[in-house]
């Protein structure tokens, strides 16, 4: 995604407000964007704490920062800075996160950013994008440019299937349809996981829905409705079970009155061997991968007794 | 310590490029200025119970110097020392920017002056701070923001010196002279006191003045309770500019200076009543001097 996030923030760098920071990342990656922004492009060393001050101060003195690194050096590192000088102040700063979930692999634990948007979402005023395709970033980047508060926005790696049409942006999208259980998922790993769900017979096939903004917002009419149909809700996201997207769903869903009569939330669970590997490695050990996930859902499928 | 607040030789040329009127214009109203403006902070936190009152009192030579002496329509600040968020509301009292009343509702409740700075209802105060370790970052994304968009005037930040503890401030320092940012003036309240020991039995930095030196940022030494060393030092527009004050906590009030108990502590009556005699009776002796 990070090919098409600089195409994508190349073309806004016609705007002067625009300023973009980097904690001293980007190499073979923001270098057209350096060259489009000059001194607009800035960076600020190895030291987050004082870039999201400084990038508080940009966007108080109406500039349009966007400040970048690898995600936990960006929302764990200076949390008290993002908390303080850019929520509090609700002041339009864009944190820009690489490598979302378990995207660093095998460079270890410190890389990964398990808690993310969990965490800043529990902030005032704060947003999380987390686009699950490259053509996602497209679109929310002429959209971040003009938010009003501050946003976190995941990066990862685009897993969409070869030769399947990306249905337009939108913050829920519908992906696959089937009559098994409401599966709803954040980030890049949905699109990883649709070959697999396609395959299976169309009862046990869940309807599979992406969310890519958050906290929820707007549930579209059409997926309560599958909800109320089914009962049977299955949630999948690269992050923590505390904090995440099948919490804040549940917790909508039951303050709507909506009952299930089944909820399986797969998430990241750390390190359940101790051992490290790929971003597949890790998400095969929390059951995030195609395979497990196609065996809970079929599992899912079984009539409940009421 | 010298405690006469003398008027500087420059200070119409000062209020004149702040675009207001000189607020002083002799000794003895310059001596009357900040005698008000300790009686007010000193009766603030008498009728709100709070501490604080040792750091607030080092502050408020410099932040009085700094507001009306220094800084102009164009310029900004941050109180990156939050803690003395009372000496920066007694001195926008004395510009007329806050009321009696305001002040009367410090640290109660509903009152939008709390022990720090607020997030809103003052327009002097850009950003809220109480956290240490922020507000230089702060104050170099001002900067920088002005440098960007070509406009001119001045960001001006006060830290604690015990805050320096903090590594942000040191990325703030990296940070401010890498960029070269010539619009940001830094002043360090340094009364050698922080949270539970002295500087020097804490985490003893020795000289930040050389010690900023060393990260490339021109630094000036001065007596913080000294309004000429203070204004002249402010005069200096090229930088980054580190001013280091030399202060007294609890400056002017003899049972409460260099003692780190008036960080804490709420004032007794009878303390309060001593605290009110000292500092009349030193306003009285420096105007006659």
């Amino acid at each position: 995604m990070r090919q098409a996030f600089c195409t994508g923030l190349v073309e806004q760098a016609g705007l002067p407000e625009f300023v973009f920071l980097t904690g001293d990342l980007g190499f073979k990656a923001l270098e057209p964007l350096q060259d489009a922004l000059g001194p607009r492009f800035i960076n600020a060393g190895i030291s987050e704490q004082n870039m999201v001050s400084v990038a508080a101060g940009l966007a108080r003195s109406g500039l349009r920062p966007w400040a970048y690194s690898i995600a936990p050096f960006l929302y764990a590192r200076p949390f008290e800075q993002i908390r303080n000088d850019v929520c509090l102040h609700n002041l339009p700063v864009i944190l820009v996160g690489n490598g979302g979930g378990y995207g660093y692999g095998v460079m270890g634990s410190s890389h990964h950013a398990l808690e993310d948007y969990g965490s800043l979402l529990t902030l005032p005023h704060m947003r999380a994008f987390v686009p699950a395709f490259d053509s996602d970033v497209r679109s929310m980047i002429p959209m971040l440019m003009q938010c009003e508060g501050p946003v976190y926005l995941r990066l990862g790696l685009s897993e969409e299937p070869k030769g399947w049409p990306v249905p337009e942006y939108a913050p829920w999208r519908k992906l696959l349809c089937g009559n098994g259980p409401v599966l709803a998922g954040v980030g890049p790993l949905v699109g990883g996981t649709l070959t697999a769900l396609e395959q299976l017979e169309e009862d046990v096939r869940p309807e599979v829905w992406l969310v890519t903004e958050l906290p929820i917002t707007n549930v579209p009419a059409e997926f309560i409705v599958s909800v109320r149909r089914t009962r049977r809700l299955f949630v999948v996201e690269e992050h923590t079970a505390h904090g995440g997207f099948g919490q804040m769903l549940v917790h909508h869903l039951a303050a709507a009155g909506e009952p299930l009569d089944s909820f399986i939330h797969k998430h990241a669970l750390g390190y359940v061997s101790g051992l490290y590997g790929s971003q597949k490695f890790h998400r095969a050990e929390c059951g995030l991968d195609p395979a497990s996930i196609v065996a809970a859902v079929s599992m899912q499928c079984v009539p409940v007794i009421r | 310590m010298q405690t006469s607040l003398e008027v500087c030789p420059q200070i119409d040329q000062y209020a004149a490029m702040a675009g207001r009127p000189p607020a002083i214009v002799s000794q003895a109203e310059a001596a009357e200025l900040r005698e008000r403006a300790k009686l007010r902070l000193l009766e603030m936190h008498y009728q709100s119970k709070v501490g604080h009152i040792g750091g607030n009192l080092s502050a408020l030579d410099i932040l009085m110097s700094l507001y009306h002496f220094r800084l102009g329509p164009e310029d900004g600040f941050v109180l990156s020392k939050g803690h003395a968020a009372g000496a920066l509301y007694v001195t926008l009292w004395t510009m007329g920017l806050l009321s009696d009343d305001d002040l009367r509702h410090f640290h109660g409740e509903g009152t939008r002056l709390s022990g720090h700075p607020p997030l809103k209802g003052i327009p002097e105060v850009i950003f809220a701070t109480g956290s240490l370790g922020h507000g230089l970052s702060l104050a170099a994304g001002l900067a920088l923001g002005k440098k960007l968009r070509g406009e001119d005037g001045r960001i001006f930040c006060l830290t604690s010196d015990g805050e320096w503890n903090e590594g942000s401030c040191w990325e703030a320092l990296i940070f401010l002279a890498h960029q070269k940012l010539d619009n940001l003036t830094f002043l360090v309240d340094v009364n050698g006191m922080q949270g539970f020991g002295s500087t020097m039995q804490v985490a003893n930095l020795g000289s930040l003045a050389d010690k900023f030196r060393a990260f490339g940022v021109r630094t000036t030494e001065v007596d913080g309770h000294d309004a000429n060393s203070i204004c002249a030092a402010l005069e200096c527009n090229d930088g980054p500019l580190a001013i280091v004050a030399q202060t007294t906590k609890g400056c002017g009030v003899s049972f409460m200076e260099n003692e780190m108990a008036w960080h804490y502590l709420p004032m007794t009556e009878e303390q309060y009543h001593q605290a009110v005699l000292e500092v009349t009776e030193c306003a009285r002796l420096s105007v006659l001097v």
